[in-house]
C-alpha cells in the first residue's frame, strides 16, 4: 500500500513530523518499506509556457526554445528533450535553482547558444522516475507559479508492508483510523451525499452466486466526455500511490479505491446486454480480460455477467470487451462486496494478481460499496460531466459478514501480555478503533467495525491492545514455568561430536541444496525410487536427493576447478526415496517404509575425497589416497561406537557408481548401511574428474549408535606375542584369515595384528606374504612358551588347510 | 708404600689427562682392578705384623678413596662433556611444520545453528525435529493457515505431485512435537527449510531455528526477556532492540524482531532478525491442549541471517557454494 503523506494528512490530524509518524507506523504493525520525500528543493522552480522553439543552428537535437516564466520578457533555453514544443506548460529550473539530484542551475552556452536555466522532466525533479521527455503539466497551469506550491509539494510517497490481517488499512480511511488511535486524534470523516439523480437508466441486478457475492451495487452514468482530463491533484495522488493516470473513469475508480479501500469497476454500458448477473462460473467457460489474456474458468470462480455472456471475473479483472474505451460515453459502475473465500487463490490460479484481487481475498468492508459509488458518482459528474442513474442495489443482507461482539477478560489480557493495561487505556484504544466497547463483569465486550475482517477471538483483541499499548512498554520477564530435564541418551553419538571429529579427521563441511538434477542423477544410475518436485525451480533442481554424494562431487569438482588439488569433504543431510520397499533398504532403526506412505527421509553421510593422502608436506613421500586411507576414517568412526564387531565389508551387491574391485558395501548386524570405495572410472570420466575420487556414504542412525560401556576386571595374567609370517593367494582376504585365527584359537587370541603385507620378488606370482602378531592372553593362567607355541602351531595349521597358506622362513 | 703413594700420584695425573670414557675406565682397572696396584698392595697387607697392618691398611684404603674419587668425578666429567656434545649436534629446526597437523572445519551455518541450539538448551529447551517433507495439516492448517488465505502466499511453497510440500519452515515441528504431549513444553527445533524463491538474497534451501515454550505462566513479557537474553547471548553483547508488531497466522499477539546494527560505514540501522509471538489458541487446540489453562510463545529465526550478522559474511550464496577458500575461513 503506497500512498501520499499529504492526502493521509488531509483525512487525519497528525501532530508530528514526518519520521515520528513513520516510526509510529512501524511500530503499530504497519511496518514502512519505503518513504520517498518528493518536491524537496524545488525551490525557483516554476510553471513555464514553451512560446517559440526552433532547431539548434548547431545541434540537430536540441532546440531552443523561447519560455514565458511570467518573468516579463520570455527566457531563452535550450532544451534536448524530445517532447519540448510550443503550446505546452512545462517546470523551468530558473538560473540559482538547486535540483534534487544536486545540479546547480546557470546561465550557460551551449554550441554557441546562450540559455538561462532548463526545462524538467519528472525524474530530474525526483518526482517520478520518468525520464522520457518535460514533465508536462495541464494547460491551465499558471506561468510563474512556484512547482512546489502549483503539485501540492513538498510531500513524500509513503509505501507500507501491510500484513495480510490488515485489508482495513489497504485504504486511506482505514489507514486514518488506525493514526488516529495511535496519535490520540479523530478521523474527519466527511459526510458522503448522494449523487443528484438526473437520469432514469436503470438496469436489472440478479445475484446468483449465493454467499460468494452477497451485495452488488450498480449505477449507469450517461453522456461522460471521453476526452475529459484528470485533474492534476487527483492525478497527483495516483502518481504518489504508485498508479499511473490513464482515463478519468479509471482514474477516478483507483481514486476511490485507495482512498476508501472498495475495488470499484466500470463497464461500458453499452456493451451489456440485459440484466447483470453475478453467478458462478460454467466449468470451461473462458473470458478475455483486460490484460488481453484469455482465462479459462471453472465453477470455483464468480463471474459477472449479463444475460448473454460473462463480463468480468468477480473480484479479480474486468472483461476487454465491456471495457471502457476513450469513446465510451456510458459507463456501468459497478462496487460490490465479494466473500473472501470466493476470491481467495483465484486470481493465482489465473497466474495474475490485482489491486482488486488483493483486497477482496483479505476482506473489503461489506458497508462500503455504497458510499463508495456514491462518491465515485460525485467524482466522476464533476471530471466528466454525465447524469447519474439511480443507485441499484441487490443484496441477500442474511449472507453479510456481521460484527460478532466478542468477550475479553481483564485477567486474561494480563496474562497473556505479562503487564496491567490500565481500564481506561483499554477503553480508549477500543474506542479509537472504531470499536464499541460494552463493561462486562470480568472485561468488556468489543464489536469491531464492519472493515475489520481480523477480529473475532480474544486474543485478536489483546493484539489490538499490545499493539496501540505499544510493545516497548511491555516489560521484559524471565519464563518461571515448570522446566524438566532434558535426557540426553549416551547410547548415541551426538551429530555435531561427528562433525568435530570429521574436521579433526581434515575434512570440511559442505551444505548442498537437497535438489539435484535429473541429467546428473542418471549419469549415477539413481533412477528407482525418485522424489520429484511438482514446481521446481528448474530442472538442475528437480529431484529430491537420493544420495548426498552427486551434489557433493559438484562440490568437490568446483573445488578443483580452482586450484585446489587435494579436497575432502563431508555432509550430513538427509537423502529421499519413495516410500516402496527396495531390494537394498538402507538401514533405518525405528521406521519401517510403506507402499504408499511419505517418502523416507534418510539422515546420512558422505564423504569425498581425492588428492594426497596427506597435506603436503616435507617428512615423508607423498601418496595418493587411497582405499584404505577413507576406509581407515571408517574404521575410526566404527571404532567410536564401541561395537566394531557388529561391522562388517562386502565385495558383493555394490552399486554401478563403484569401482567394482575398490568397492566395499558396508553392513552393520546384517543390514546394508552404505557403501564406500573409488568412483567408477567411466563415472569419473562421465563427471569430467581429473583425478581418483574415493567416497564413502553411510545411514547416520546405525553410525550414530553406540554401546554404553559395562565395565570387566582388567585381566590379571600377562599377554604373550607371538609373530608369524605366511605365504598365501592374493585371493584369499583378510577376514578370511582373520576368522580361521580366531575361530581356531577361540577365547585366547586378544588380537591379530597385521603388520606387514608385501608381494613380488622373492613371493610367487599371484601370492602375498603376510606377517602378523598373535596377542594371546588367557584369563586364569599365564602362558608358558609351549603353550604359546602350541597356539602358532595351530594356527599356522588352520591357515594351511583352509587358506592355502604356507608357513615362511 | 712410598711407591704407591708416587704410583697413585701418577696415577691421578693421568685420571685428569683422560679423555674419554674407555681411556678413565682402563686407568680404573689398572688402579682398583683385580690386579689394579691398589689390590696388589691390600694383597702385601696380609705379611704385615697386625700393628703394622693396621695402619698400612687405612693408608691403602685412603689411597683406594682418592684415586676412587678422582676416577668419579673425572668420569662425571667427561659424562657432561659427552652430553653436551650430543645436545649440541641434535638441534632440531623447531618451525617446520608438525607432522599431520591439517584441520577441517564445520560449516559456517552448522557452526552458527548450534551456537544458537545449545544457547536454548542451557534454558532447558529440548531438541526436536521433523520431516522436510510435510503434509499441508502440519506446514500449514494446524498453524491456522486456512486453503488459499493469502497468508500462504507468503510461502512460496514447493509441491510433490501427490499434495505433500516440502516445510516452508520450522514451524510444523511445533504441531509434532505438541501432539499428544502435555505441557510443560520447551524444544528448540533446527533444521531445512525450502522455498521457491532464488536470488542474490533467497535461497531455495535454508535453516531455521524454531523454539516453542508452552506452559501456565508464559506472557508476552517473558517472551521479550527470553529473546533479549538470546541475543545478548549470541552475539555477546548488548543491542538495542525492538519489537514490532506483525502478523503470523500460528501466533498472537505476533512480533517481528529488530536489534539496532552499526554498519561499517559508522552509521546504524534497524535490522529484522527474527519473528515470534504468542502461540495462537487454534494452534494449541489442533495439538490437543487446553489454551484456556497454558499459554506459550514461539519463535523462528534464520540461521543464515545469523551466520551472516556474526561472521561478516555478506553473500548468502557463499554458504552453499561449498568453496574450500570460504570453508577454511570458519575452521
Amino acid at each position: 500500500m503506497k500512498f501520499s503523506e499529504n492526502w493521509l494528512r488531509e483525512l487525519v490530524e497528525i501532530r508530528a513530523d514526518r519520521a515520528t509518524l513513520a516510526r509510529a507506523l512501524t511500530m503499530a504493525g504497519l511496518e514502512v518499506e519505503e518513504l520517498t520525500p518528493l518536491g524537496d528543493g524545488l525551490d525557483g522552480v516554476v510553471v513555464a509556457e514553451i512560446v517559440a522553439a526552433e532547431k539548434h543552428p548547431e545541434a540537430d537535437r536540441l532546440r531552443v526554445c523561447k519560455v514565458d516564466a511570467g518573468q516579463g520578457a520570455p527566457l531563452t533555453i535550450v532544451c534536448g528533450a524530445p517532447n519540448a514544443r510550443v503550446g505546452i506548460k512545462v517546470p523551468l529550473a530558473t538560473v540559482g535553482a538547486v535540483l534534487p539530484g544536486g545540479i546547480t542551475i546557470k546561465a550557460a552556452k551551449l554550441r554557441g547558444v546562450e540559455s538561462f536555466g532548463m526545462l524538467c522532466s519528472a525524474k530530474e525533479l525526483g518526482l517520478d522516475a520518468d525520464a522520457s521527455g518535460l514533465l508536462e503539466l495541464p494547460p491551465d497551469a499558471p506561468v510563474g507559479q512556484p512547482l512546489a506550491g502549483y503539485l501540492g509539494l513538498p510531500d513524500a510517497s509513503i509505501e507500507l508492508k501491510l500484513t495480510p490481517n490488515r485489508p482495513d488499512c489497504l485504504g486511506l480511511y482505514g489507514l486514518a483510523h488506525d493514526v488516529a488511535a495511535l496519535f490520540g486524534s479523530r478521523v474527519k470523516t466527511g459526510e458522503q451525499g448522494p449523487a443528484a439523480v438526473t437520469s432514469e437508466a436503470r438496469r436489472g441486478i440478479r445475484l446468483e452466486a449465493g454467499k460468494d457475492a452477497p451485495r452488488y451495487l450498480g449505477r449507469i452514468v450517461e453522456g461522460i466526455d471521453p476526452a475529459a482530463r484528470t485533474p492534476l491533484w487527483l492525478a497527483e495522488r495516483l502518481r504518489r500511490a504508485g498508479l499511473r493516470p490513464i482515463s478519468a473513469v479509471v482514474d477516478v475508480t483507483n481514486y476511490v479505491m485507495l482512498e476508501l479501500g472498495q475495488p470499484l469497476h466500470a463497464f461500458d454500458n453499452d456493451t451489456l446486454e440485459g440484466d447483470v448477473v453475478v453467478r458462478h462460473a460454467r466449468s470451461g467457460e473462458t473470458l478475455k480480460l483486460l490484460d488481453g489474456c484469455e482465462a479459462k474458468l471453472d465453477e470455483g470462480f464468480v463471474l459477472v455477467a449479463d444475460e448473454k455472456k460473462p463480463l468480468a471475473v468477480a473480484g479479480v479483472m474486468g472483461g476487454y470487451d465491456s471495457r471502457v474505451t476513450d469513446a465510451t460515453r456510458n459507463v456501468f459502475l459497478e462496487s460490490a462486496h465479494f466473500a473472501p473465500a470466493a476470491i481467495m487463490g483465484r486470481a493465482r490460479k489465473l497466474g495474475l494478481h490485482t489491486d482488486a484481487s488483493h483486497r477482496f481475498e483479505r476482506g473489503v468492508d461489506p458497508e462500503l460499496p455504497h458510499r463508495a459509488l456514491e462518491r465515485a458518482t460525485e467524482l466522476l459528474l464533476a471530471i466528466a460531466g454525465g447524469r447519474a442513474g439511480p443507485v441499484l442495489v441487490a443484496e441477500n443482507p442474511a449472507d453479510l459478514p456481521r460484527p460478532a461482539p466478542v468477550p475479553l477478560r481483564r485477567a486474561r489480557l494480563k496474562r497473556v501480555l505479562g503487564v496491567d493495561v490500565a481500564d481506561a487505556e483499554v477503553v480508549r484504544i477500543f474506542t479509537a478503533l472504531g470499536m464499541r466497547v460494552e463493561a462486562t463483569a470480568d472485561g468488556w465486550r468489543i464489536t469491531a467495525p464492519s472493515s475489520r475482517f481480523d477480529i473475532e477471538r480474544e486474543e485478536d483483541l489483546i493484539e489490538e491492545v499490545a499493539r496501540i499499548f505499544g510493545y516497548d512498554n511491555i516489560p521484559t520477564a524471565t519464563p518461571a514455568g515448570a522446566l524438566t530435564l532434558a535426557i540426553e541418551p549416551e547410547a548415541r553419538i551426538g551429530e555435531l561430536a561427528l562433525r568435530e571429529q570429521l574436521a579433526a579427521r581434515d575434512y570440511y563441511e559442505a551444505v548442498n541444496l537437497s535438489f539435484v538434477a535429473a541429467d546428473l542423477l542418471a549419469d549415477w544410475g539413481f533412477t528407482e525410487r525418485l522424489v520429484p518436485l511438482a514446481n521446481p525451480l528448474s530442472a538442475d533442481l528437480a529431484i529430491m536427493r537420493p544420495s548426498l554424494l552427486p551434489g557433493l562431487i559438484e562440490a568437490l569438482r568446483h573445488n578443483r576447478a580452482r586450484q585446489q588439488e587435494r579436497v575432502r569433504l563431508f555432509e550430513l543431510a538427509r537423502v529421499f526415496h519413495q516410500g516402496a520397499s527396495p531390494r537394498e533398504e538402507l538401514a533405518i532403526p525405528g521406521r519401517t517404509s510403506q507402499q504408499s506412505g511419505p517418502p523416507v527421509e534418510t539422515p546420512s553421510l558422505a564423504i569425498v575425497a581425492c588428492g594426497n593422502a596427506r597435506a603436503e608436506q616435507w617428512g615423508e613421500l607423498a601418496r595418493a589416497l587411497d582405499f584404505h586411507d577413507l576406509k581407515g576414517d571408517l574404521d575410526a568412526l566404527i571404532a567410536w561406537g564401541g561395537e566394531p564387531r557388529r561391522w562388517s565389508v562386502h565385495a558383493d551387491g555394490l552399486p554401478g557408481w563403484l569401482h567394482p574391485g575398490r568397492g566395499a558395501r558396508i553392513v552393520r548386524d546384517g543390514v546394508t548401511a552404505g557403501y564406500l570405495g573409488a568412483l567408477h572410472p567411466q563415472l569419473a570420466r562421465v563427471l569430467d574428474l581429473g583425478a581418483d575420487v574415493h567416497v564413502l556414504e553411510l545411514a547416520l542412525e546405525p553410525l550414530l549408535a553406540r554401546r554404553l560401556p559395562q565395565a570387566r576386571a582388567v585381566p590379571r595374567f600377562p599377554a604373550v606375542r607371538r609373530d608369524i609370517a605366511v605365504d598365501l593367494p592374493e585371493s584369499v582376504s583378510w577376514s578370511q584369515i582373520e576368522q580361521t585365527v580366531r575361530r581356531t584359537l577361540g577365547e585366547r587370541l586378544k588380537e591379530l595384528r597385521l603388520f606387514d603385507r608385501y608381494s613380488g620378488k622373492g613371493v610367487e606370482a599371484g601370492r602375498k606374504s603376510l606377517a602378523m602378531g598373535l596377542i594371546l592372553q588367557d584369563a586364569s593362567r599365564t602362558l608358558t612358551d609351549d603353550d604359546a607355541d602350541r597356539c602358532v602351531r595351530e594356527a599356522i595349521a588352520a591357515l594351511e588347510q583352509s587358506c592355502k597358506a604356507k608357513l615362511r622362513g | 708404600m712410598d711407591d704407591l703413594d708416587s704410583r697413585a700420584a701418577q696415577a691421578l695425573a693421568e685420571i685428569d689427562k683422560a679423555d674419554t670414557l674407555e681411556a678413565l675406565d682402563a686407568l680404573r682397572v689398572g688402579l682398583l682392578g683385580k690386579s689394579g696396584i691398589v689390590t696388589a698392595a691390600l694383597k702385601t697387607l696380609g705379611a704385615l705384623a697386625p700393628e703394622e697392618r693396621k695402619l698400612r691398611g687405612a693408608e691403602v684404603n685412603k689411597v683406594k678413596e682418592r684415586l676412587s674419587d678422582a676416577l668419579g668425578a673425572r668420569k662425571a666429567s667427561l659424562e657432561q662433556a659427552e652430553l653436551d656434545r650430543r645436545l649440541a649436534s641434535e638441534k632440531l629446526d623447531i618451525t617446520l611444520p608438525g607432522r599431520d597437523g591439517a584441520r577441517g572445519g564445520i560449516h559456517p551455518i552448522t557452526r552458527a545453528l548450534e551456537r544458537i541450539a545449545s544457547i536454548f538448551a542451557r534454558l532447558g529447551y529440548q531438541r526436536a525435529d521433523g520431516p522436510e517433507i510435510e503434509d499441508d495439516w502440519h506446514n500449514f492448517e494446524a498453524l491456522n493457515f486456512p486453503p488459499h488465505h493469502p497468508a500462504r502466499a507468503m510461502h512460496d511453497t514447493f509441491y510433490f505431485g501427490d499434495g505433500r510440500l516440502l516445510r516452508t519452515h520450522t514451524s510444523p515441528v511445533q504441531i509434532r512435537s505438541m501432539a499428544g504431549r502435555q505441557p510443560p513444553i520447551r524444544i528448540i527445533a533446527p533444521g531445512k527449510v525450502y522455498r521457491s524463491d532464488s536470488d542474490q538474497t533467497h535461497s531455495p534451501m535454508f535453516h531455521q531455528i524454531e523454539g516453542l515454550l508452552v506452559d501456565e505462566t508464559s506472557s508476552f513479557a517473558d517472551l521479550k526477556g527470553t529473546l533479549a537474553e538470546f541475543i545478548r547471548a549470541f552475539f555477546e553483547r548488548d543491542f538495542e532492540m525492538r519489537f514490532r508488531p506483525s502478523y503470523f497466522p500460528f501466533t498472537e499477539p505476533s512480533a517481528e524482531v529488530d536489534i539496532r546494527w552499526d554498519a561499517e560505514d559508522g552509521s546504524t540501522r534497524w535490522l529484522e532478525v527474527l519473528g515470534c509471538g504468542m502461540v495462537h489458541p487454534n494452534v494449541l487446540k489442533n495439538c490437543g491442549i487446553d489454551p484456556e489453562r497454558y499459554t506459550g510463545f514461539a519463535f523462528g529465526l534464520g540461521v543464515e541471517r545469523f551466520a551472516m550478522l556474526r561472521y561478516g559474511v555478506t553473500d548468502l550464496r557463499a554458504f552453499f557454494e561449498n568453496d574450500l577458500r570460504f570453508l577454511k575461513q570458519f575452521a
